[in-house]
């Protein structure tokens, strides 16, 4: 009898899983040491506290969608709490010499994003699906505008803010550098990182998984989903909080916009990029996302355009995200049989991008005409300059928005076929349960 | 003996629509009781009266001499009453593994811990590797619920009904859409884990409700028009009338 039970049940972790796993956390904090060494450029090291402060979020956020399914549209509400008392909580101990270091403050902006989600959570959590949605929705709107009413709070327009130095200090860090930022981040990045993880491994997080799939089904093994759902939102809350308290730090202020639509969109946006389906899918995607948004920005003026382009197009064509469609080659590169498909991507590339440039050429030029129609048609956009009023590249523009899409579809077939060919043998050698 | 479920003057109303009408029944404790009756006589809503899906409009519902009309579904549960689905109701993106596990955390006293890491946990994984095996879905261990065949995903079923430890199993037609092969299997496994269980069966295949049933109870529009031993069923005229006659004739 204990022969077939220990049997069926999974092997225990060998000593070298074991050894990766730890291993890939270690090397997880050395990069994060590593790196300002490699980038030390202020610019560089802003982005990484941002790119922070961004995992931490839409891991956070996740623990609701990939984990829960839970879609929420207001999670920027815990997040913006979060930093708003933290800013507070600093000119307080500030002006009082508390004998509080920065480093805990972040934990400040934790338990306020937990009492909210307690707070607001139970009553939105009793049901998942549109109306857990709609009502995430409305709290978000509440909050947001009554930032801009209770000025003696929010600040107003303006917002408030505070001076991260005045607070009492450990080992003279003044964190005034953006330096001791970083590595602040940093550190509460892994610490939240880690958390999480182990959040999922825990009994509580297998049933937010159950609960994702089949939440009637879960009642009938002793579990309440409204109970499950609403400990992960508080959990949510939580870390969002702490991802609000950094933003916070690392700005020196916090004003209506961190509550606000846009900062509850750009987190699903990232979430949901970088793939919802893993846990290592929302680091992806924020991570994408901060990069997006930097470099778009300086690249064309439209740069939300394209984002809400790319956001379409993964929904559309990969709805498991960036890690979705990497994981999805695993078991082709186990199996060897990557390269069956490779030339067909290849192939596929150029009518792609062919088609792509169509797009951005037709997409800037009419930008042009619409909104800038009067000034000088020799713009430039993502670094090329060209003329905007010649009308061969508005022909160009069309021929290739209009090929390579052509192309492309013939081509993408290509793949697909090749796809099921390399899945098939690779199913044949056991690389695919 | 004591009684498992009883229901009394059980009434179930859709607006003006009567469902169950004034159905009264005992299960014994141990007993094997088969719950038969033409299609859309109300033998699934009465297995959501029983577990907690719905509420009686009128009458009480009582498990082992308590109340438990009224309670949501997973107090009932927690009260050892577990039920299965005539359409398969599993995890469907989780393996067959955390399918069955997820069905023992509660009963195994780990509720809502988020202090613990669920792979070291002996008794959860000993109690979900036994039910494994038990299904015969061992070398099935890691694969995605929604990739188990159908006969696959019955037994899956059945295993995360079972795997709670309750001792009041309902089942509702564990063999439906089965072959016959399949069903024989499916019927000795519903024998060996409900070994010492009370059951409540629904089942249109009778050659499993003769061969499975202590006692048979006929739900007839709602209504449990004869109740007894499977010799005084077969030779009830009033069910031969209303339901066995077309059938097993």
């Amino acid at each position: 009898m204990t022969e077939t039970t220990s049997s069926a049940a999974p092997p225990a972790p060998a000593a070298a899983e074991k050894l990766k796993f730890y291993g890939l956390w270690i090397a997880a904090a050395i990069v994060l040491l590593l790196l300002p060494k490699m980038f030390s450029s202020g610019g560089s090291l802003t982005t990484f506290s941002l790119i922070g402060i961004s995992i931490i979020f839409a891991l956070s956020y996740n623990i609701l969608l990939g984990q829960t399914g839970m879609l929420s549209f207001g999670h920027a509400v815990y997040y913006g709490l979060g930093g708003f008392l933290v800013i507070h909580a600093i000119n307080i101990i500030g002006a009082n010499k508390l004998p509080i270091p920065l480093p805990l403050v972040p934990l400040i902006g934790g338990v306020t994003g937990l009492l909210f989600a307690v707070l607001l959570g139970w009553v939105s959590t009793q049901r998942s699906g549109t109306a857990f949605a709609m009502i995430s929705l409305g709290v978000a709107e509440l909050i947001a505008s009554s930032a801009l009413i209770l000025r003696t709070f929010f600040g107003g327009e303006a917002g408030i803010s505070a001076n991260r130095t005045k607070v009492f200090r450990l080992f003279d860090w003044s964190f005034g550098p953006q330096i001791q930022i970083y590595y602040l981040v940093a550190a509460w990045t892994l610490l939240a990182v880690i958390a999480m993880y182990a959040l999922t491994r825990t009994p509580l997080g297998r049933m937010c998984n159950a609960v994702r799939d089949n939440p009637e089904r879960v009642q009938f093994v002793g579990y309440d989903p409204h109970v499950v759902r609403y400990l992960a939102f508080c959990f949510s809350g939580f870390f969002a909080g702490i991802a609000g308290a950094l933003a916070a730090i690392n700005f020196e202020i916090a004003n209506s916009a961190y509550l606000g639509a846009v900062q509850s969109g750009t987190v699903l946006f990232a979430a949901y990029i970088g793939g919802i389906g893993f846990f290592i899918g929302p680091i992806v995607g924020a991570i994408f996302v901060t990069f997006l948004s930097l470099g778009l920005s300086d690249l064309t003026q439209v740069w939300q355009l394209y984002f809400g382009l790319i956001f379409i197009a993964v929904v559309l064509f990969a709805p498991g995200g960036i890690t979705g469609l990497l994981m999805m080659h695993r078991p082709l590169l186990k199996a060897g049989t990557f390269g069956r498909v490779l030339p067909s991507y290849l192939i596929a590339f150029v009518p792609t991008l062919a088609m792509l440039v169509g797009l951005i050429l037709a997409t800037e030029i009419i930008v042009f005409h619409a909104v800038h129609s009067g000034d000088d048609s020799h713009i430039k956009a993502f670094g090329v300059p060209f003329d905007a009023a010649n009308r061969y590249l508005w022909a160009l523009s069309a021929v290739l928005l209009i090929g390579g899409y052509w192309l492309a579809r013939k081509t993408w077939t290509r793949v697909g076929h090749a796809w099921d060919e390399a899945t098939g043998s690779a199913r044949e050698k056991g690389a695919v349960a | 003996m004591s009684t498992a479920i009883e229901l009394r003057a059980v009434e179930k109303n859709f607006g003006i629509t009567s469902v169950i009408r004034n159905v009264s029944l005992t299960v014994a404790q141990g007993e094997r009781h088969a719950l038969i009756g033409p299609n859309g006589a109300g033998k699934s809503t009465l297995f959501n009266l029983i577990s907690g899906y719905m509420v009686p409009s009128t009458g009480s519902i009582l498990l082992r001499d308590e109340v438990v009309s009224g309670l949501p579904p997973y107090q009932i549960n927690r009260r050892g009453l577990s039920r299965s689905f005539q359409v398969t109701n599993v995890f469907a993106n989780m393996s067959v593994w955390e399918n069955l596990r997820c069905a023992v955390l509660w009963a195994a006293g780990y509720r809502y811990t988020f202090w613990k890491n669920i792979d070291s946990l002996p008794e959860v994984r000993e109690r979900t590797a036994r039910i494994l095996s038990d299904i015969n879905l061992t070398a099935r261990r890691d694969v995605p619920a929604g990739l188990l065949t159908y006969a696959e995903q019955r037994a899956l079923e059945i295993g995360i009904t079972v795997a709670g430890g309750a001792n009041v199993i309902l089942l509702d037609e564990p063999t439906a859409g089965m072959s016959h092969a399949e069903t024989e299997r499916a019927v000795e496994l519903i024998r060996r884990l409900t070994e010492g269980c009370t059951l409540l069966i629904v089942e249109h295949d009778m050659s499993v409700v003769f061969g499975l049933a202590d006692r048979i109870s006929v739900l007839v529009y709602g209504q449990i028009i004869a109740s007894g031993t499977p010799e005084e069923i077969r030779g009830n005229p009033k069910v031969r009338e209303a339901y066995l006659g077309e059938e097993v004739a």
